[in-house]
């Protein structure tokens, strides 16, 4: 980011992951409102910015879409994967394909070190409707309303909701919800580097580790969203060589 | 019956006082001795503070606060507790500030129910949106005699102003600047604000919170609004406190002195 040319500012309230980061670019607009001007990095938060990052990622469906034809005369995958912190890059993958029905949609979350653990960030699985940064949708929470501090390898799916376009396709059951674990998604993490010597990003990986735990026919015409580079992730992937 | 907020300002149109305090701080069973006391010392109106894990609208202190009353273990279903307890002894009226979630879980007709059992007069909660306040939760406030007091700021535009004063009950809650809780925004020209503020014509009295910290500036805001909220620098002279009554009594007279 700051190779980028940004200025980086560290969250240190709360449990000083991905949730107070957002808390704090909130606090910071609602202190800077003349000078500043509010951008968010998933599909949640007030609306419309659910919404609009949502429109503004559809270009990876979009390109989806074009890439398909070129390699397959295809016009439609017939299933497309994609990991879900907040949502936003799944929401792009998912996006010009949500009313094609017979498109199947995986969304994968981040079940950390295992879904009963205490330590996981799979919203669909363990959370319950509540708001969260100004959108009602699905949210990890204590019986009191209390937010509950998810953990996830990746610091990108270590969120404890997801944008309320997923708690709908998730409710609706447009798109099935699966979830893969720290271990599983560093696993098709170095297997990728292995075969096509491409790094993903930890948050990616666990789209990656999905394909091993579905069937597919040959003709099939499966995509996987990439969704980033690994290269934020390298100090990770290290302490597992 | 006069509703006891709508009393305080018609007995008294000016330098009203109003604390805010959290629930459950500096420890659990602080609640009601921290609040006796505030009645005490003089104090006009109490706004308790329902702790949240995500307090987007505040600053560092009450944030630490808050995380400090989760900590002690407090809740909802306490916090009624420790209002029923002090019922009988508390005459100054009690609005309770707190963030949507936790009152969504616990029910909204259950909330209200409860908190008018335990003789709440308002209820602020800055993440409720003004048309979801209309549409689903206004006749629930009507039922239990509870007035929703809505926030305005200096980005708020005049149609808004309008709406949120239309729709709030008790007072109107004007921050004081664009700012969290703590703080001020000294980049704004804060008396030109003021003295919009004091213009318009509000069909509720006005109270002017959000980075008000002694007597200069509880005296400062009074003059463009019925009274002023005092907070974050409330919570940080308690914080540390070791005889929680004496500092809580400390603190109203620095703003209020006692009168000869
Ligand atoms: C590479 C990458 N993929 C995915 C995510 C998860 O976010 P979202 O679910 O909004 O796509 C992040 C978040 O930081 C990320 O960096």
């Amino acid at each position: 980011m700051k190779m980028l040319g940004a200025t980086v500012v560290p969250a240190t309230s709360g449990s000083k992951t991905l949730k107070d980061a957002t808390n704090e670019a909130i606090r910071d607009w609602i202190n800077h409102p003349q000078n500043t001007h509010y951008i968010i990095g998933s599909v949640v938060g007030p609306h419309p910015y659910p919404d609009m990052v949502a429109r503004l990622q559809s270009v990876i469906s979009k390109e989806i879409k074009a890439q398909l034809k070129k390699h397959t005369g295809k016009l439609l995958p017939t299933h497309v994967i994609a990991c879900v912190g907040g949502g936003s890059n799944a929401a792009g993958a998912f996006y010009h394909f949500i009313k094609e029905k017979k498109v199947s949609l995986v969304a994968v979350e981040a079940a950390g070190c295992g879904l009963q653990s205490g330590k996981s960030a799979a919203t669909t699985q363990l959370g319950s409707t509540g708001v969260l940064h100004g959108s009602k949708s699905l949210l990890m929470q204590t019986a009191d309303g209390q937010v509950v501090e998810p953990h996830s390898i990746s610091a990108g799916l270590d969120y404890p909701g997801i944008g309320p376009l997923h708690a709908n396709l998730f409710k609706t059951g447009r798109a099935s919800f699966d979830s893969s674990t720290d271990d599983e998604a560093v696993k098709a993490a170095m297997n990728l580097c292995k075969k096509e010597g491409i790094i993903p990003a930890l948050e990616s990986a666990h789209a990656l580790a999905q394909l091993n735990k579905m069937k597919f026919k040959k003709t099939d015409r499966v995509v996987v969203n990439l969704s980033g580079r690994g290269d934020k992730d390298l100090a990770t992937y290290m302490k597992f060589l | 019956m006069m509703n006891v907020l709508d009393a305080v300002f018609a007995e008294k149109k000016k330098n009203v006082l109003n604390i805010y305090c959290t629930a459950g701080f500096p420890l659990m069973e602080s609640t009601t001795e921290v609040m006796l006391a505030l009645q005490d010392a003089g104090a006009d109106i109490i706004e308790l503070g329902i702790p949240y894990s995500d307090p987007v609208a505040d600053g560092p202190i009450i944030q630490q606060s808050n995380m400090q009353a989760l900590q002690n273990g407090i809740t909802l279903t306490k916090i009624f507790e420790q209002l029923t307890q002090i019922k009988n002894r508390l005459h100054i009226p009690v609005v309770l500030m707190g963030y949507i979630n936790p009152v969504l879980q616990y029910g909204m007709e259950n909330f209200c129910k409860d908190a008018a059992a335990c003789g709440v007069s308002g209820i602020i909660l800055p993440d409720l949106p003004m048309y979801e306040f209309e549409k689903y939760y206004a006749s629930i406030f009507k039922k239990y005699k509870l007035n929703c007091i809505f926030l305005i700021s200096p980005s708020t535009s005049k149609e808004r102003m309008k709406k949120a004063d239309a729709l709030s009950g008790g007072f109107l809650y004007a921050v004081s600047s664009s700012t969290t809780t703590g703080t001020q925004n000294s980049s704004e020209n804060k008396i030109n604000y003021f003295k919009k503020l004091a213009a318009a014509k509000f069909k509720n009295p006005l109270l002017i919170g959000f980075g008000i910290q002694d007597k200069t500036g509880f005296e400062e805001a009074c003059q463009y609004a019925s009274g002023a909220i005092i907070g974050s620098a409330f919570i940080q002279h308690i914080s540390t406190a070791k005889n929680v009554q004496k500092a809580v009594k400390e603190f109203v007279h620095t703003i209020r002195p006692i009168e000869q």
